[in-house]
């Protein structure tokens, strides 16, 4: 029986996450809240954007209304990356060698690990940034399509063009796939070795969420009463294939994805808070946490594939333990 | 439940730079009205008042990838207007500031076509800020001066003090003839009541013409109204993106007033006619809004139904209409349609003829 250990908070949560097996939770109102012997917090932003876990799992970058990006570890110690002045820094992404990346308006930066930063300006805003898995690259979701930029070298930067707004943005873990979330309720994406078109689309809701499965074989997206899980195993990603439809609910939307580290399950977050794992094999369900507050807004699982942290528009976030 | 929380209040505030929109905005900022206000602006710039909601964001109009040319939104309110939600209770409504030249239409229509925004927001009114001194030399040189006003509810005519008597009543007769429906008020140094700006619920179904026994009648109107205890209608959304937007050449005009000041291609047709047979009415304000949607502007009407004892209100931006049962027809009230058509190239003798063939037999 799975158990749940509440945590209950005041506000938004933008991102859940473990850092070094801790559970921490960001909220909109730029505290930050994790669970190591004790709960204990610590004021980070005034007003906190985005968030995101490094790929190691020992920091968590963030970006505020009070244009800072900041860092920090697993044992509370925050340390500024950057400060752009008044402007709210929109959206954030950590990636290999110790890099991030953040963006504002229509700018984009990326800090590499000895402090040095190189900025990108585009014609029309940054929605969304992601570093590819492989190499020093990043990738902007912008309107009609996505820019590929190599920030550790000078050179023009690929454009992908798709037309509407794309509003987030990530690589397949392989690097071979790029996907965008859009304005319309559809994903957009690109097999980068030749630019072929992937669209994906009948969603009833804008995708907010995305999970990449174990090795990539699958990316499950929130924005319709089910898990819509697509196909990438193929060398041509999904197309001309159904997505599986998991963990489908007659009255609520699925809010936030989170696939499973190792094998094919997702955890599922839905509006009215209610937590489900599906296994993709034969969609078996388990309820993982009955309906709260509000909307799940992110989850994440922990190293030893045992416990989930989740977090909630209404605050009402918390860990459960699969093993229970 | 989620987050059980009442759709925040949003005023958009349009005008060129020189019109006064600044001096507002500051008045709204610093007067002591009881309510904390979250300003979206394009630039810092010049409001002098230190406040931690004040948010820049780049103007960036997203054109909807469904074919329709007029189905735009501007990405950058969707972003910040989420970012602001997310912490609801720091303010009591939100303000947009546009730019003196950016076109009000993407501005209103993220409030009806992003369902994130529309879900925990609501267009309250449009405001234009008129220089009385410029009008009409914006009115030769650009489009927006009249995209403004024609898109507005409130228009406030600035700087009367710098016009004579007759200058001024001719700048008014532009914007009346541009915009019939709007309320307009005379002021100098942006001094309107700020009741007159804010709250006015102007796309509110409920409160919208509500009881303005002089809609489409040519003289200024100023009444204050309520809304009444049996609103409690469901909405009907029609959200329709027609895909043969049919042009047509036009010979004629009929213009509800005629503007002192050329240089007008905004045009406002004003219908009227008797009770509404439903079965024609209701096709035919979802084919005209189709056919005719990229040029027409904004739409408002009270129609009378026949044998429907509410009155129906309907209204309307480019493709955009939405239309409820509002309240019951008083004793003493004429049952009568009215319906206004603020836009360019619009037959007026086609939308009269086909209009009046709507009527119950």
């Amino acid at each position: 029986m799975p158990t749940v250990a509440p945590l209950d908070l005041e506000g938004h949560c933008i991102a859940a996450a473990f850092l070094d097996n801790i559970p921490f939770f960001a909220l909109a109102d730029g505290m930050v809240h994790w669970l190591d012997h004790g709960q204990k917090s610590l004021k980070l932003h005034d007003g906190l954007l985005s968030a995101t876990a490094t790929a190691r799992n020992d920091l968590m970058i963030s970006g505020g209304e009070d244009g800072k990006v900041m860092s920090l570890t697993s044992a509370g110690v925050a340390e500024e990356m950057a400060s752009i002045g008044k402007k709210w820094v929109t959206s954030v992404a950590s990636g290999p060698q110790g890099a991030l990346a953040y963006a504002s308006g229509r700018n984009a930066w990326v800090r590499f690990a000895d402090g040095k930063t190189k900025e990108f300006a585009h014609p029309r805003s940054v929605e969304g940034i992601a570093f590819s898995p492989k190499g020093m690259r990043i990738g902007v979701a912008r309107y009609n399509g996505a820019t590929l930029h190599f920030p550790a070298a000078d050179g023009t930067p690929t454009e992908l063009q798709w037309d509407g707004a794309h509003t987030g943005i990530t690589f397949s873990p392989d690097g071979a796939f790029l996907v965008t979330t859009m304005q319309e309720n559809a994903l957009h994406g690109w097999k980068l070795v030749d630019a072929k078109h992937m669209r994906m689309t009948g969603y009833p809701a804008k995708v907010k969420s995305l999970s990449w499965s174990a090795k990539g074989k699958w990316l499950a997206s929130s924005g319709a009463p089910a898990a819509i899980v697509w196909p990438f195993s193929g060398k041509d990603g999904p197309m001309g294939k159904a997505p599986l439809e998991l963990g489908t609910r007659g009255n609520t939307m699925v809010t936030s994805v989170a696939c499973h580290p190792s094998e094919d399950i997702v955890a599922i977050g839905y509006e009215d808070g209610m937590v489900l794992a599906v296994r993709f094999a034969d969609a078996k369900e388990v309820l993982l946490r009955r309906p709260g507050k509000g909307a799940i807004t992110s989850m994440a699982w922990d190293k030893e594939e045992r416990r989930i942290a989740f977090g909630s528009a209404a605050g009402d976030c918390g860990v459960i333990d699969i093993t229970g | 439940m989620t987050e059980a929380q009442t759709q925040i209040p949003v005023t958009v505030l349009t005008g060129y730079l020189g019109s006064g929109k600044t001096t507002l905005l500051n008045r709204i900022l610093s007067e002591n009205h009881g309510k904390r206000y979250a300003v979206i602006v394009n630039e810092f710039g010049e409001i002098g008042i230190d406040n931690d909601l004040i948010v820049e964001s780049d103007e960036e109009i997203y054109e909807m990838n469904n074919g329709c040319v007029c189905c735009t939104v501007r990405g950058d309110l969707i972003r910040v207007v989420e970012g602001l939600m997310r912490r609801p209770g720091r303010f009591d409504a939100i303000i947009v500031e546009t730019t003196g030249l950016a076109d009000p239409v993407p501005v209103a229509q993220t409030f009806f076509m992003d369902d994130d925004v529309r879900s925990k927001t609501k267009l309250d009114a449009v405001v234009a800020l008129v220089d009385a001194k410029h009008l009409p030399l914006r009115l030769k040189d650009s489009r927006e001066a009249e995209d403004q006003i024609a898109f507005a509810d409130v228009v406030v005519l600035n700087k009367t003090d710098l016009v004579t008597a007759d200058e001024l009543r001719d700048v008014e007769a532009a914007i009346r003839a541009i915009n019939p429906s709007a309320k307009i008020h005379r002021t100098t140094r942006a001094g309107v009541p700020l009741d007159q700006v804010l709250d006015r619920g102007a796309f509110d179904l409920k409160r919208v013409l509500a009881d303005d026994p002089h809609f489409l009648d040519a003289h200024d109107h100023d009444h204050d109204h309520e809304c009444g205890p049996d609103c409690g209608h469901d909405h009907h959304h029609h959200h329709d993106h027609g895909h043969d937007h049919a042009h047509h050449d036009h010979d004629h005009h009929e213009h509800g007033a005629v503007s002192p000041i050329h240089d007008v291609t905004v045009q406002s047709v004003s219908l009227r006619g008797g009770e509404m047979d439903s079965k024609k009415f209701f096709p035919w304000i979802e084919k005209i809004t189709q056919m005719e949607g990229p040029n027409i502007l904004r739409l408002k009407g009270i129609i009378a139904i026949k044998d429907d004892p509410d009155r129906y209100v309907i209204q309307g931006v480019h493709m955009i209409i939405e239309g409820d049962h509002q309240r019951a027809w008083k004793d003493d009230e004429k049952h009568e349609s009215r319906l206004v058509f603020i836009g360019r190239e619009l037959d007026a003798e086609r939308l009269k003829r086909s209009f009046e063939a709507c009527q119950a037999a």
